[in-house]
């Protein structure tokens, strides 16, 4: 041991932005740490592909759109979403160092905030990273590229939904497998809750009210009409609004359950 | 000097246990608290309480003067915590970490370097900086654990079993260590290794059942244990405290 000197000093203090970045930047860098990032962004652009070129029938709708492309992801991020979202605070509690991190000087909100912004990154770059398909479009045909880019906005937004609710259900439980499953059936049944098959049942014998309402709280109907390229302000205000919610609540289950 | 620990009455109730029952401490600097208690008495939950970690139930917690529960982040800057365990992020290199830690507490560039390298070189971590943690040793755990908490320099150290784990010669350094750093700080440490606490501590508390059952000195605390009994009386004295099943020095039974 060497000899320690007897100066005492307390950390600096920083601003909420400056915590928020260092909770950030530890939490995406933990995702190159392991084959997670790796192995998601293989997954994610093979699934991407396939669906789009296989099941989309991109090349037989003789249309320069990315509607096929677009039309898969809210089914991808169903259970790719979960697969980033179970760790984040599941395996703080499974390690021990959400004691550690809740006694640094972070507020719950700065630990909330960075960890989940950090996830969102994380999936938006596994989402830049299907451009080709972009390019290919283009260069095939002569697609509406204002049309692909609220598309592409509406994808991230869903997937920022997604990890918000998955991140919440992560703060939940110690157990990421539990995580997982029900995150995925929480996006699945915000997903399913506007999806038509869905409302035309309902419509047969719920009041009115309560289909209308499905359906506007559902990310189904906000996704596909952001998907055809309209920006409509409450589609967007939707998606900005779950996350805000899912993340409040998150703040709260996490006081909450820290200890257990 | 006014007390760099201040707590006031501290309650915790999980649902239907009472863990811990009206804990009064004040820790001046230059005083290594020893922690001491049977497993279950209320040790960890009083230094999470103390950290902020959890909240408690009633009571109240002020760190180098700041309001825990009115002014949190400020007052987390006061101290370093070794948690139960000394948990870290497994996929990270002891470098890496402490340097998650140095931005934690706000040093930057030049100084964050210095202050990682200040903190390797204290507990002798120079041999495995590189490795991932999860593939350490309890030992080094254990003293990546201690790096982290020492690494701002902190006057108040509050660390759970800092040496669980440890071999004997581990356990000696660490210990002269926390000698060294206690000249002008306050540290609470908790242990279940009675010498440690003769070996380090200045001021010895027992704490049973969510109480405190003895406050004094090592010496003090030893002197408890009946004449009779010439080997490992502060042994004697804890079983006296927190069982009540052996005999004290009045010769009587608690």
């Amino acid at each position: 041991m060497t000899k320690a000197p007897s100066t005492i000093t307390t950390g600096i203090e920083m601003s909420a932005a400056k915590r928020i970045a260092v909770v950030f930047r530890r939490e995406f860098r933990s995702y190159f740490q392991t084959p997670l990032a790796a192995v998601f962004l293989v997954i994610f652009l093979f699934l991407a592909g396939f669906f789009t070129f296989n099941m989309g029938n991109f090349y037989e709708r003789n249309n320069s759109d990315l509607r096929p492309f677009f039309e898969f992801h809210p089914w991808l991020y169903v259970f790719l979403v979960p697969a980033v979202s179970m760790r984040l605070w599941a395996e703080e509690r499974r390690t021990g160092t959400i004691e550690l991190i809740m006694t640094l000087p972070f507020g719950v909100s700065d630990l909330v905030i960075g960890k989940f912004l950090a996830a969102w990154a994380f999936t938006t770059l596994a989402l830049s990273l299907t451009f080709p398909v972009w390019i290919t479009v283009s260069w095939l045909g002569n697609p509406d590229h204002g049309t692909i880019v609220v598309a592409y906005i509406a994808s991230a937004l869903l997937g920022g939904a997604f990890l918000a609710v998955g991140s919440f259900v992560s703060a939940l439980t110690k157990n990421q497998v539990i995580a997982f499953v029900l995150c995925a059936v929480a996006c699945f049944v915000l997903l399913l809750a506007g999806f038509p098959a869905v409302l035309d049942y309902l419509r047969g014998w719920a009041p009115r009210g309560v289909v209308e309402g499905l359906a506007s709280s559902s990310a189904f109907s906000h996704y596909d009409s952001m998907m055809r390229g309209v920006i409509d302000l409450r589609d967007l205000l939707y998606f900005l609004l779950v996350i805000a919610a899912f993340l409040v609540i998150n703040v709260f289950t996490i006081d909450w359950k820290k200890s257990d | 000097m006014a007390s760099r620990i201040v707590a006031k009455k501290l309650e915790k109730r999980f649902g239907h246990i009472h863990a811990v029952r009206g804990i009064d401490l004040e820790v001046p600097a230059g005083q290594v608290l020893g922690f001491l208690g049977p497993n279950g008495a209320g040790k960890s939950t009083t230094m999470r309480m103390i950290t902020g970690f959890l909240e408690p139930t009633s009571g109240t917690v002020e760190l180098e003067g700041i309001s825990l529960a009115d002014n949190p982040i400020a007052a987390k800057r006061t101290f370093g915590y070794l948690p139960e365990g000394a948990p870290a992020y497994p996929d990270m290199t002891v470098e890496e970490f402490l340097a998650f830690i140095a931005q934690a507490r706000g040093f930057r560039g030049r100084d964050a370097k210095d202050r990682v390298e200040r903190s390797i070189g204290r507990v002798n971590l120079q041999g495995v900086r590189k490795q991932a943690f999860e593939t350490l040793s309890k030992g080094y755990k254990r003293r990546t654990g201690l790096a982290q908490a020492l690494l701002h320099d902190p006057g108040i150290l509050i660390l759970d079993e800092p040496t669980d784990g440890l071999d004997p010669n581990q356990k000696f350094e660490v210990r002269e260590l926390i000698k060294e750093l206690g000249g002008d700080r306050a540290i609470v440490l908790s242990t279940h290794i009675l010498e440690e606490v003769e070996a380090v501590c200045t001021r010895a508390i027992v704490i049973n059942k969510g109480q405190i059952m003895f406050d004094g000195t090592p010496a003090e605390m030893e002197a408890r244990a009946p004449r009779e009994v010439t080997k490992n009386r502060m042994d004697h004295v804890f079983r006296m405290i927190t069982t009540g099943d052996v005999a004290d020095a009045k010769g009587g039974r608690r």
